[in-house]
């Protein structure tokens, strides 16, 4: 028997997982950073200097990343903590790779047989955008542009069919 | 009555939130001892008598799992309930902990009022 997993990617609707994947990323900002995040007016394409991933294997293998500005990062990290944006610094990567980490937990137990069948890396953070990524997913790229206190904040997960 | 906490979690972001949770949701802490993973979570309470013990799961070389399995067998530990704090909601692993001896389970992303709710209780009016 196909679990939803087998299903959805047989049919090619991971593009149904948006909504979940977007809806998974606000939970997150408003119950572990007490923001609301907005959807934004235009695409602006900034500095995206903060890559925070965390791996997926097993029924469903590929990345998810979070992306935001330097400013937001910090931003974020002094909201989880409650402490001023100036003393957030030896912490931001804990703080954004600890967001990635809650979203792709959210988001797999969002999916059914998803929460059982899958597994999450410890999360990575890369500083500065002078990188290419080149994960080995075969399955297009679901992208969310949202935005957080008037800073742009993307959520991408990258899927690796299953074969 | 104030309590003496042990959060265990490989982050130490999120150890700091979880005990500014414990205190937004009206518990009175003591002391807060802090551990990266399992091992050094033995470690701490082989030299410290806890109240609390606040557990991630996945974590390296040691995880929850495995960390609350040997609680029996240590001395600060006994009777002090555990209550898992994780990202992992399938069924089976809240079944798992469970079994394993933790008396509550707490999904990540979490309210002060979601630690509240499932760590009052197990603290038996020592809050």
């Amino acid at each position: 028997m196909k679990s939803a997993i087998d299903k959805h990617a047989a049919d090619g609707c991971h593009e149904t997982w948006v909504p979940m994947l977007e809806m998974a990323t606000r939970e997150v900002f408003e119950l572990m950073v007490g923001t609301e995040l907005e959807l934004p007016e235009n695409v602006v394409e900034t500095n995206l200097d903060v890559t925070a991933m965390v791996g997926l294997a097993g029924q469903l293998c590929g990345v998810l990343s979070v992306r935001c500005e330097n400013m937001a990062a910090a931003l974020i990290t002094s909201k989880m903590l409650g402490v001023e944006l100036h003393k957030t610094g030896s912490e931001m990567s804990d703080a954004l790779g600890e967001i990635a980490n809650m979203v792709a937990g959210n988001f797999k137990n969002k999916i059914s047989g998803l929460a059982e069948g899958c597994l999450l890396s410890p999360p990575t953070v890369i500083t500065g955008n002078d990188y290419s990524l080149h994960p080995q997913v075969d399955s297009g790229d679901l992208e969310i542009r949202l935005v957080f206190e008037k800073m742009p904040l993307v959520v991408s997960l990258q899927v690796q069919s299953q074969n | 009555m104030s309590i003496r906490a042990l959060i265990v979690d490989d982050s130490s972001v999120m150890r700091k939130i979880v005990e500014r949770s414990l205190r937004q949701a009206g518990i009175d802490l003591s002391q807060v001892l802090e551990a990266g993973n399992g091992a050094d979570a033995l470690a701490v309470l082989a030299e410290n008598p806890v109240d609390l013990i606040l557990c991630d799961i996945n974590m390296p070389i040691m995880d929850g799992l495995e960390f609350i399995k040997q609680l029996p067998g240590v001395a600060n530990a006994k009777n002090v309930p555990v209550v898992m704090i994780t990202t992992e909601g399938s069924e089976s692993h809240v079944v798992q902990a469970l079994s394993c001896g933790a008396r509550g389970y707490i999904r990540k992303p979490f309210t002060p009022d979601q630690v509240k709710e499932h760590v009052v209780p197990v603290l038996g009016g020592k809050s």
